[in-house]
């Protein structure tokens, strides 16, 4: 059963009476009980804006979200986060500005304890101190600063903060893309370890795609603000079928200089149009390889591919309706 | 590596900062060299010394609080370390040009593109301020930026990241240099975008036979642009070579651990991640062993008492590592290995 649903999201930022910014347009997708799904695009195409509207973090502009039966609502009061915290959580992709500077890492982690449950002072210090050591981290740093961390430290207590409440569903924004090499894999394996213990149902953004590939079980892959393709993670990231993830795999830089000799150039032409008054048809059409007269005049929805793969593949493309 | 004579050869270069907390030694003795027509890749992760290092021979450390304590850096038959303006004419930024990681800060805001790229060319070239601007029009259209013309006259805010980046390309292009210098240049740019960069660097280097020398912490960049590479690590080259011996034969622990820390892209592949454990050493008191020796899985006794020098894995490829010594007892798995009559 799908913990999450999404059906038919919309979020519109208004510029001014005439413009609007179409952020999120039209976007439905459901979430698995303990699945990871990936959420892959270029920078502006929505996925973080996507992920803080089904947290309610951003008011939907149209659309709804189904968490376990219950529709959300469309605008957030204080008693809903009150309400849904629990549920689910979020961490950030910048270590750096998404902890306060002036509270100390044992208030940063147990805020969510002292606003969301019952629990006392020793409880939550306890508590804490048990995560701090659960992500690797001592505890006697909870009296300490965000300053004295690193970076990879830093991503630790906003995976410590987000989880500490035991939410189901975690929305990461970009949780390594901050970090270097080295310390990606820490933070990856670390929510790995998190997601097998407590059976976390996770939303992964990043635009790094091979990490998406080797973290999620389903990739879903936006531009300009919708999904245009989505399948199982290894399926769209080795048989890409829209044009556009075909380019997306193709410019992605592989560690293997024998691959990367042997690669064509597919570099794409162009880049990502405004999301501002979106014209009509297929958003990509004046980029693609590939466009066709339909293009520019139907937007193309979401089809199942039914033959392709090991698992249920939807492709935005009139190339294969 | 070739056996052409190479451009540009820096030799065991040292630089060190005065700061609050002390003397911090970001780069301690590096050597590499760079030849026509080839592209040198400095791969590290932050705070490993490798924009410093650069920016130390194009003379962008401040001093103070930067000092250069050693080394030397030769082109064109002098040395760049000691080497001052001479008549106006300086080889920096006309026989070598450099383009910088974030495009959006490093471009004046209150300058058009096109003056900003005619700057260049009238304070090296002597170009009238007429000449500048139609040739920097010609540049942009050379970096493939469409309606030049136009976009000469636009200011920054008007461009993307990528066109940004195109623009700091042309303008580092402009006195046709030998060697350019990229410190990170696509880090900040989307993957599609990378691909149309890195795909123009190629191309303006296959046109101009121009040097490239290219900063980046990403292998895969790497992967696909180098011919050489340095890996560094706490202020040293800990490994040197071909592409092709970095990626099939690693004979550093680092360049091993840097492989495993990431995703391969086989089908179905999701061995865990090897995270490197640890953090780099503190350069305020850099260790007096091998820099690397307190995350290394393989470090022995040796290893926490002195730095290794570099062991030659052939001519051209070398690993400061003290598993390479010929009497090294027990030999950590996956490293590539001198064989016995080397």
């Amino acid at each position: 059963m799908a913990l999450l649903q999404v059906r038919h999201l919309s979020k519109f930022f208004n510029i001014d009476r005439n413009h609007r910014v179409h952020a999120v347009d039209d976007v439905s997708l459901s979430i698995a009980e303990r699945e990871i799904v990936g959420l892959v695009g270029e920078s502006g195409s929505g996925k973080s804006t996507l992920g803080k509207t089904m947290l309610g973090l951003h008011h939907k502009s149209a659309g709804e979200v189904i968490y376990k039966g219950e529709l959300l609502p469309a605008k957030y009061h204080p008693a809903d986060f009150q309400r849904h915290a629990k549920n689910m959580q979020m961490i950030f992709q910048d270590p750096y500005s998404s902890l306060n500077p002036r509270m100390t890492v044992g208030e940063i982690i147990g805020e969510g304890l002292r606003l969301h449950t019952n629990k006392k002072g020793t409880e939550i210090r306890e508590q804490v101190a048990r995560w701090l050591k659960r992500v690797g981290l001592e505890p006697d740093h909870m009296s300490r600063y965000p300053h004295e961390f690193s970076g990879g430290q830093r991503q630790r207590i906003g995976v410590a903060r987000a989880l500490i409440l035991e939410p189901e569903f975690v929305v990461c924004d970009e949780p390594i893309s901050a970090l270097d090499v080295s310390v990606q894999a820490q933070v990856v394996n670390l929510l790995d370890e998190l997601k097998a213990s407590m059976g976390l149902t996770l939303l992964f953004i990043a635009h790094d795609l091979s990490m998406v590939r080797y973290v999620s079980d389903r990739m879903a892959v936006m531009y300009l603000g919708s999904v245009i393709e989505i399948g199982v993670s290894d399926d769209v990231f080795f048989n890409p079928k829209h044009p556009y993830t075909q380019i997306l795999v193709g410019s992605n830089p592989e560690p293997d200089p024998q691959t990367e000799r042997a690669r064509p150039s597919t570099a794409i032409k162009g880049e990502i149009p405004s999301p501002v008054n979106v014209p009509a048809g297929c958003r990509f059409a004046n980029r693609c390889p590939q466009m066709m007269e339909v293009c520019r005049v139907e937007t193309p929805a979401l089809i199942d591919l039914k033959e392709v793969g090991s698992g249920k593949r939807e492709v935005a493309c009139h190339l294969y309706n | 590596m070739t056996d052409s004579t190479p451009l540009l050869e820096v030799n065991n270069l040292a630089v060190e900062f005065d700061t609050y907390g002390g003397i911090v030694k970001a780069v301690r003795g590096i050597s590499f060299s760079v030849a026509a027509g080839k592209t040198l890749g400095i791969v590290g992760e932050s705070g490993c010394g490798k924009s410093v290092s650069v920016q130390s021979i194009m003379g962008l450390i401040p001093m103070p609080p930067g000092r250069i304590t050693s080394g030397t850096a030769m082109f064109a038959g002098q040395d760049l370390l000691v080497s001052k303006m001479r008549n106006g004419h300086d080889i920096r930024g006309a026989d070598i040009g450099m383009i910088f990681q974030d495009p959006m800060t490093s471009l004046n805001p209150t300058m058009s593109i096109g003056s900003q790229i005619a700057e260049t060319l009238e304070v090296h070239r002597g170009y009238t301020a007429k000449q500048a601007f139609a040739r920097a029009i010609e540049l942009l259209d050379q970096t493939r930026i469409p309606e030049a013309a136009k976009r000469a006259r636009q200011y920054p805010f008007e461009f993307s990241g990528g066109m940004l980046q195109r623009a700091m390309i042309a303008m580092a292009i402009a006195c046709e240099p030998e060697i350019l210098i990229a410190d990170e240049p696509t880090t900040a740019l989307d993957v599609t975008i990378q691909a149309q960069i890195l795909d123009l660097m190629r191309d303006l280097q296959r046109e101009t036979g121009m040097a490239l020398i290219l900063i980046t912490h990403d292998l895969g960049v790497i992967a696909r642009m180098a011919d050489d590479v340095v890996v560094m690590y706490a202020g040293q080259a800990v490994e040197k070579g071909s592409v092709d011996d970095i990626f099939y034969r690693s004979a550093h622990p680092y360049t091993m651990g840097l492989r495993a820390a990431m995703p391969t892209n086989t089908r179905g592949d999701h061995h865990k991640l090897t995270p490197i454990d640890g953090s780099p050493p503190d350069l305020f008191h850099p260790p007096a062993g091998c820099g690397y020796c307190a995350r290394c899985p393989s470090s022995m006794n040796i290893c926490v008492r002195a730095n290794p020098e570099p062991f030659h894995l052939s001519e051209h490829h070398f690993a400061r590592c003290w598993q390479h010594h010929p009497e090294i007892p027990v030999k950590a798995d996956g490293l590539h290995y001198l064989t016995g009559n080397d």
